[in-house]
């Protein structure tokens, strides 16, 4: 545990502007390679827009970011090429097949032909899904197609990948199962970024920070946050953040 | 007491895939009743079937006293929130509010009162298009839309999926005062945590209702133990619950892990001997009692 991991992502005053509203206002944050990072906020909070600059769609106003090495401000190209990035809703298309789905992903990312028929073998196994490999995406297990979605955004084996609210709608069972897959990805080196609204999933998150009117307002690992807020879970420190004033609407 | 809803038997499947199946149950006037369940168990349909948006393949339920076949009647007697937005996009907030007053053939002045408390927050956007909204006025504009006939049973599909906890919370507070106006509510949420919120819940999976009752009662019922335990190395600790004689489940919740055991089977000094000599420090064992998630997941368990 006393190896020093490098910086995979770093953003410094990172900030969005739309006319005169500020989307993201000056965030500063560095994740480590393999760490599990999971960005919180509430609805409105500027998580979408934050994600979106580091994974090169949008270009910030201003300050400076680096994901996977590259500059989100000038290679943006090459960010998209070393990231995985995973949708709220399924990105898989639900009229191709399991195996043509892995092979149209694996194509986007310009996998060679050997490579990534060998990569969906491994794939397939590894999610002991061999019984719906010619299966269409509409007629598969919901469970299935949330682990199979993150399979995929992992075929080019990125340095880091972005989980937007993976396990909304998900029932109990198949939401851990898909954690247990993302510790499985981050102990082979992956770092993971995700957002939730499942407060008990942040605390499977080695850090969190919690994003409140386009600022990070807090981060820190989740023992330290609930430490520091004197409370006992992190839905209490999320409702102290969102809600200062206490104030309901 | 008065049944708002009576549903018998109903069932329905989609090209050969059963979406619900033989689904009973009863709600009372001025209950606040959830349907808890993941996306794909079937609330969505459930809901469109009651308020005479689909047909049934079979069964027949009574919704304000009248058969499902008695479209109108039913329609002027629920509200109905969809899950997706699905107000005028391009229409003014009033405009969208004064439409659908319109098309229940009543206007939104005789009406006022029962959307006020909502319709306050949204007033000073009045003249912005619903398309522009932020999330949460959009739902509460949906809210208002939904109330403005006076509705006598509201259903309510999803409305706090993909939102964050506090705005959830502050929208469950506001069923919470529309109850107390003597509003029968149905709502539907993927949230196990909100079932707390509800007078009875039904929890469904796969088109099957696993169980129906108050969330106090099903909790109550749990037939197990359950423990929750944290140490330093919670990987680990999953590994070892997991591989341990006499447990039932381990899953975890937030900082802890939950493992259930049969009631005869439990000493929390043989688990804490057993943690320790596996090399766990900072050992935390406590008895809690079940939440709706351990309940949920144990169902699911057994229903597979």
């Amino acid at each position: 545990m006393n190896t020093v991991r490098e910086n995979i992502i770093e953003v410094k005053n990172l900030e969005k502007r739309f006319g005169d509203f500020v989307a993201v206002n000056q965030i500063s944050f560095q994740v480590k390679s393999g760490e599990v990072f999971g960005f919180l906020g509430a609805n409105g909070a500027g998580k979408t827009t934050a994600i979106k600059m580091l994974i090169g769609l949008w270009m910030p106003t201003s300050g400076k970011a680096c994901v996977a090495g590259f500059d989100v401000f000038k290679e943006s190209n090459s960010i998209k090429k070393n990231i995985g990035y995973m949708a709220q809703r399924f990105s898989l298309y639900e009229d191709l097949t399991v195996i043509e789905n892995i092979q149209f992903y694996g194509g986007i990312y310009g996998l060679r032909k050997n490579i990534l028929n060998e990569r969906a073998e491994e794939l397939i196994a590894e999610l002991g899904m061999e019984s719906f490999r010619k299966e269409l995406i509409k007629n598969i297990p919901l469970g299935w197609k949330q682990k199979l979605a993150l399979s995929v955004a992992m075929i080019h084996k990125p340095k880091i990948v972005f989980l937007d609210e993976p396990t909304s709608g998900v029932d109990p069972i198949t939401r851990r199962q898909f954690w247990d897959l993302i510790y499985n990805a981050a102990s082979k080196g992956t770092t993971v970024f995700v957002t939730t609204h499942y407060m008990d999933e942040s605390e499977y998150c080695d850090r969190v920070s919690i994003m409140v009117d386009g600022k990070i307002e807090a981060l820190d690992t989740p023992s330290n946050l609930k430490k520091q807020f004197g409370v006992q879970s992190m839905d209490e420190v999320f409702v102290r953040l969102a809600r200062p004033s206490g104030a309901h609407v | 007491m008065n049944q708002r809803v009576v549903a018998n038997k109903i069932t329905k499947k989609f090209r050969g895939v059963t979406a619900l199946d033989e689904i009973s149950f009863s709600v009372n006037e001025g209950e606040l009743f959830g349907f808890i369940g993941p996306d794909g168990a079937g609330k969505s349909t459930l809901f469109r079937i009651l308020t005479t948006v689909m047909n049934a393949d079979s069964g027949d339920a009574l919704v304000d006293g009248f058969p499902l076949k008695e479209e109108i009647k039913i329609r002027s007697r629920v509200g109905y929130m969809p899950g997706k937005f699905s107000l005028y996009p391009d229409l003014s907030v009033q405009e969208n509010l004064e439409f659908f007053a319109k098309v229940f053939g009543t206007t939104v002045q005789e009406n006022y009162s029962s959307i006020k408390e909502i319709y306050v927050q949204l007033e000073p956007f009045k003249d912005r298009r619903a398309g522009k909204l932020s999330g949460g006025m959009k739902q509460k504009l949906a809210l208002c839309c939904a109330l403005i006939h006076k509705p006598r049973v509201l259903f309510l599909d999803e409305p706090t999926t993909g939102v964050d906890p506090v705005s959830r919370r502050e929208f469950w507070e506001m069923l919470a005062r529309l109850k107390q106006g003597g509003l029968t509510i149905l709502v539907s949420t993927p949230y196990m945590d909100e079932a707390s919120r509800c007078d009875r819940v039904a929890l469904i999976q796969k088109g099957k209702i696993l169980e129906i009752d108050s969330p106090k009662e099903i909790t109550s019922k749990f037939p197990l133990n359950v423990i929750a335990v944290k140490s330093n190395q919670m990987l680990k600790l999953k590994e070892d619950l997991s591989t341990m004689e006499g447990k039932e489940s381990v899953h975890g919740f937030g900082e802890f892990m939950h493992i259930t055991m049969k009631k005869e089977n439990v000493s929390v000094t043989d688990l804490e001997n057993y943690l320790k000599q596996k090399g766990h420090e900072q050992i935390e064992i406590k008895n809690i009692e079940a939440s709706v998630e351990d309940c949920f997941m144990y169902l699911m368990e057994r229903s597979e």
